[in-house]
């Protein structure tokens, strides 16, 4: 009855000690978590802590929805400030810019005329495939830089003139057909990757095309092929703006499926700075194919260009065409020569 | 005017969530929409604190500002509500809020979204107040009948606070005071651009 330690066998006290020495050598680095001294409370997270550490604060939540673990993301107000102020001005004066820069171009220099005049006959440029391609691509630019442009001006512009009922039934169209139109926009300029990737490689006909000025300088006409300098350029410009466009464009089609809420404010951002250039990189496009140059716009209309322009402005190409034996239309009223 | 704001006093949070279950049910929030959800930061560590967040009612609003069609509108309370007739669902008030808040019945592919559903600090929304019909849109509009907002109301450790800016800020303050610490007044900064300058000397170890 009385001390019981004493009737323990001194070696099963031995290994009790052992034992005992082994729990208390693994319970030694719970005791070095003492207690903050002024309690547990004085360790806990702060919010101006977290938000100096990381661009957002993320945490744990109980809801399918993981985009609502970030609790905080304050570069909302960011891109806030981009979509109200910066993207508007750099639109604007980027859209406008250019625009007011050919119409200058155009009421002072003037369209650049056919200098030989126009002959009787005739050269096939472009097949129907690539032209229907072509316009394909236009009609569906059209709709998608509209629509585009209605997101960030429409609210300023054209709300106050229609109200909002008529302005939210637009918008919302809008939002739809820009979302499916990019489909036949991309499809055909891939069509015209293939169809004219070639062509458009550059040469050295096309350094010296740039050393005389394309032409923009009177009656020189730099010798170039079915391509000149500036069309190549912009065609592989226009291209990697379609790359541009699209790839952010799919972040923004299947939102947050790849990326989080920073990842989608900044393929929005990109999204937007490529189109506004590409709109620009298009009004010049506009002007020179349909204004700024006499005969050019029948390339993309009949498909056949006047002789002499083909001569002024793709003087190896014509050579090329003619070397082959190409189908050039004969003079109005000829008839054709028997080959004996 | 009162100008409406929450305050989540994240030292009190128990994450029981009862002002996450109550927002669905008070005002029939559809499945896949959490007009208030509660994060836990730090969870497991020492220290770790969870926040209730929703709708912050922010004074000039990021997504009344992004808005492309300018659906948004604040009350004279100072609650930032929309109007679901115009709202297109274009996402753009996500990318904008700091906080989350805008909810959208489906993912958005191709931009089908539909139309965005957010708190209404329990006022409803620009429909007769009350009406079957501002009930369906927006659910419930328990400002309009005296109530403050029900996730608040609920609250059992009375960590969340709604009401009136500079009475909440000022029950924070007595709170923080009287037990000598305090992990903020979450999303103010961001949200009003304003911090409740709780008074408290630093801590040995901090």
């Amino acid at each position: 009855m009385s001390k019981p330690m004493a009737r323990i066998h001194p070696r099963i006290r031995l290994v009790l000690a052992a034992i005992a020495l082994v729990v208390f050598a693994f319970a030694a680095p719970v005791a070095a978590q003492a207690p903050h001294p002024d309690g547990p409370n004085a360790a806990a997270v702060k919010e101006q802590q977290l938000l100096q550490q990381n661009y957002l604060i993320q945490g744990r939540g109980t809801i399918a929805d993981t985009r609502s673990y970030v609790v905080e993301q304050p570069l909302g107000r960011v891109w806030r400030l981009i979509q109200e102020v910066w993207l508007r001005w750099i639109g604007a004066v980027v859209i406008l810019g250019v625009a007011t820069l050919f119409a200058v171009l155009y009421f002072t220099l003037g369209p650049t005329r056919i200098e030989a005049g126009r002959s009787d006959r005739k050269i096939p440029r472009f097949k129907s495939f690539e032209r229907v391609t072509h316009w394909m691509i236009a009609m569906s630019f059209t709709i998608l830089a509209l629509t585009g442009l209605n997101i960030t001006f429409g609210r300023v512009l054209l709300l106050p003139l229609v109200g909002p009922q008529a302005f939210s039934w637009w918008s919302l169209l809008a939002k739809y057909a820009h979302a499916y139109a990019s489909f036949p926009f991309v499809l055909g300029v891939v069509v015209l990757f293939l169809l004219w990737a070639k062509a458009n490689i550059p040469t050295a006909v096309d350094i010296r095309w740039f050393k005389a000025g394309g032409g923009m300088v009177k009656h020189v006409h730099p010798p170039a092929d079915k391509f000149n300098g500036g069309q190549k350029a912009y065609f592989w410009v226009a291209m990697l703006g379609t790359v541009g466009v699209a790839v952010s464009g799919v972040f923004l089609l299947f939102p947050f499926y790849w990326t989080n809420v920073m990842g989608m404010q900044i393929s929005q951002l990109i999204h937007a700075l490529i189109a506004v250039a590409f709109i620009a990189l298009i009004i010049a496009h506009i002007y020179i194919g349909a204004v700024g140059l006499e005969g050019g716009w029948e390339a993309m209309a009949s498909g056949e260009v006047d002789l002499n322009w083909a001569k002024q402005h793709h003087s190896l190409w014509v050579e090329r065409e003619f070397g082959q034996g190409r189908n050039v239309a004969p003079p109005a009223g000829a008839t054709p020569t028997p080959v004996a | 005017m009162a100008q409406m704001k929450f305050l989540c006093d994240a030292d009190r949070c128990i994450e029981c969530n009862a002002c996450v279950t109550s927002c669905k049910n008070e005002n029939e929030v559809p499945w896949g929409i959490n007009r208030r959800r509660v994060v836990t930061i730090d969870d497991g560590e020492p220290g770790e604190r969870s926040v209730s967040m929703a709708c912050m009612h922010c004074t000039d609003a990021p997504c009344a500002a992004v808005c492309p069609v300018n659906c948004f509108y604040t009350t004279d309370d100072g609650v930032v509500l929309h109007n679901k007739d115009l709202c297109i669902g274009c996402g753009y008030c996500f990318y904008a809020c700091p906080f989350g808040a805008p909810q959208y019945p489906r993912v958005g592919n191709f931009g089908s979204r539909g139309k965005m559903d957010k708190c209404t600090f329990c006022a409803g929304g620009p429909e007769q107040d009350g009406s079957p019909i501002e009930y369906e849109k927006y659910g419930a509009n328990r400002l309009a009948e005296g109530k403050l907002p029900i996730c608040a109301e609920v609250c059992s450790t009375r960590a969340l606070l709604a009401g009136d800016g500079t009475v909440v800020a000022q029950i924070y303050q007595d709170r923080v005071a009287r037990r000598g610490y305090g992990s903020g007044a979450w999303g103010w900064q961001t949200a009003y651009n304003e911090t409740v300058e709780t008074g408290t000397a630093p801590h040995r170890g901090d």
